[in-house]
């Protein structure tokens, strides 16, 4: 493995871990100390070089050894990969965007090259390269949308257009906050969030909706959702539920700081050009609470946001049980200094 | 509106109706357990006289022991078949589908799990969800897939219960799936392996 890319586990021996410069480019999900549902969707339009959004797709430090845990995902259960027949196409239209994405924004490690519709795509940090015919599949090992995406970090769900709604009907789901695409798929969009407490009565989802059924092609969009996990475990899904809950009930004052993980996911959405399908990447990005804590407002903010936010928030994130825990360590941190607006550290 | 009353809030479950008479050249109706009545009640309609000699009803009992064949059997209608159970029924709802011309109308009653399966059934014969007429009638039992096994339970009355395949004690989430026609089951001891709350009737 390269020296860009670490060589770690989310699993097992649970090695990841995030650089100094990892830390300085996490997504800190929250602008002031409350939280509260809200769609708040902003233009996925390029940041500040070095942050995560200075690319389309954001390729860190955890890129091979992610890849590698979604390869193993995969062998364990191969239903966390799924498309509908008639959703081919847009995963057709994905691997041309992701491909095109990253050979523009990473060079040095990603090439495509096009004659027609023979296409030479080269992966270095995973040594993949690929000539295939662009619209067949039997060109490529797997359909276009598993093809790319065990090659991009992030979970990817594909949704059809028609009736005035979004259809669930393709995904690439290993790296998710528990919920299940081999029972939601097939799903319109307010089927799907129906297990989401507080915010269907809110009007959310009928706001988002309405806003994504107008989403234009070339003009994609981007929020932040988050939860909270113990040990750094990509895999929290609802199918292994069983093998990772009993993980919260073992955090103890001295283990908290390191196996406490803030989970903020980077969503964006894109219109897709072909099968007008739009296509919704949920990048995950994982930091312990000791790494967090290094930078002192992110801290103080932290601690008033799961001191304040209501139980039936932190129960359907996950965390009621250890709440009380996760206070204690962050108070420490917190001394009632007033905190500036916005996510950047002061 | 439909005759039985939900909890409300289960944005994921489909809304359930009462069946009227459709226009089609030909009728087949699938209905469970006490799902006869809502079929004799809409041969009860006059409009509906004139259906009979195109319409087909495939009917089981309820899994709670209702049997209301003989009331269906006497509406005279063109073919009349009683299965033991749904899945031994599929072959011939397969069949009934595969061969069905334009103009079919469908309609399902009884229990929500029947009911959803009949819709994956027409679904897969090709025609739109929207194709199939519902009423629920009878038992709120619910048909539960086990999402860590992927096993269905049949007919689960109980909150907590036991997967039938895995052996997990599972609690009901309310988030319903038309495509596989069945309500999530999630494993409630995953955390503290053992610590399973005592089981309520929780669907009649």
């Amino acid at each position: 493995m390269s020296l860009d890319f670490n060589d770690e586990t989310f699993r097992g021996d649970y090695t990841f871990k995030n650089s100094a410069k990892a830390i300085k480019r996490f997504p800190f999900p929250f602008p002031e100390d409350s939280y509260m549902y809200s769609v708040n969707m902003e233009p996925h339009v390029p940041g500040p070089v070095g942050s995560i959004f200075e690319h389309m797709f954001d390729v860190d430090e955890h890129y091979v050894a992610e890849m590698r845990d979604r390869a193993q995902v995969l062998a364990d259960d191969p239903l966390r990969c799924q498309s509908l027949p008639h959703m081919e196409l847009a995963g057709w239209d994905l691997l041309e965007l992701i491909m095109e994405s990253k050979a523009r924004d990473y060079p040095h490690w990603f090439e495509l090259h096009k004659d027609g519709n023979n296409w030479h795509w080269i992966n270095k940090p995973l040594q993949i390269e690929q000539r295939f015919t662009f619209m067949d599949a039997s060109t490529l090992p797997y359909g276009p949308l598993e093809y790319i995406t065990r090659q991009t970090q992030g979970d990817f769900t594909l949704q059809d257009q028609r009736d005035d709604d979004l259809w669930i009907e393709a995904g690439m789901v290993t790296t998710q906050a528990d919920w299940s695409l081999d029972f939601d798929i097939g799903m319109s969009f307010k089927q799907w969030h129906a297990p989401v407490p507080l915010a269907g009565q809110m009007g959310i989802f009928d706001r988002a909706l309405k806003f994504l059924l107008k989403l234009q092609h070339g003009a994609p969009v981007r929020r932040f959702n988050w939860t909270m996990t113990v040990d750094p475990l990509l895999d929290t899904s609802p199918e292994n539920y069983p093998k990772w809950g009993p993980s919260k009930t073992t955090m103890t004052p001295e283990t908290i700081g390191h196996r406490q993980h803030l989970r903020v996911e980077l969503q964006t959405l894109h219109r897709l050009p072909r099968s007008n399908a739009i296509v919704f990447p949920i990048r995950c990005y994982l930091i312990r609470f000791e790494e967090l804590v290094t930078v002192p407002k992110w801290a103080r903010r932290l601690h008033r946001v799961v001191r304040d936010i209501p139980d039936e928030l932190a129960t359907y994130k996950g965390f009621l049980r250890n709440k009380p825990l996760m206070l204690d360590y962050l108070a420490q941190f917190d001394d009632g200094q007033p905190t500036s607006l916005g996510f950047a550290p002061d | 509106m439909t005759k039985t009353m939900f909890e409300p809030s289960i944005t994921s479950r489909p809304v359930y109706g009462v069946l009227s008479p459709g226009v089609g050249s030909a009728h087949l109706f699938v209905a469970d357990g006490e799902g006869a009545e809502a079929v004799c009640d809409l041969f009860a309609k006059a409009e509906a006289a004139e259906m009979k000699s195109a319409s087909h009803i495939i009917y089981m009992p309820g899994a709670n022991g209702c049997d209301r064949s003989a009331a269906l059997q006497a509406l005279g209608v063109a073919q009349f078949y009683r299965a033991p159970s749904f899945a031994s029924a599929q072959p011939r709802l397969a069949k009934v589908l595969a061969d069905a011309h334009m103009g079919l109308q469908v309609y399902a009653a009884g229990t929500e799990g029947l009911m959803a399966q009949v819709a994956t059934a027409a679904q897969a014969a090709g025609l739109p969800y929207e194709a199939v007429q519902m009423e629920h009638r009878g038992s709120l039992a619910r048909r539960v897939q086990c999402v860590h096994c992927k096993g269905v339970t049949e007919n689960v009355t109980l909150d907590p219960f036991v997967c039938s395949h895995c052996g997990l004690s599972l609690f009901v989430r309310d988030h319903f799936s038309r495509r596989i026609a069945a309500f999530q089951g999630v494993n409630i001891d995953a955390e503290d392996p053992g610590l399973v709350p005592a089981s309520v009737e929780r669907f009649k």
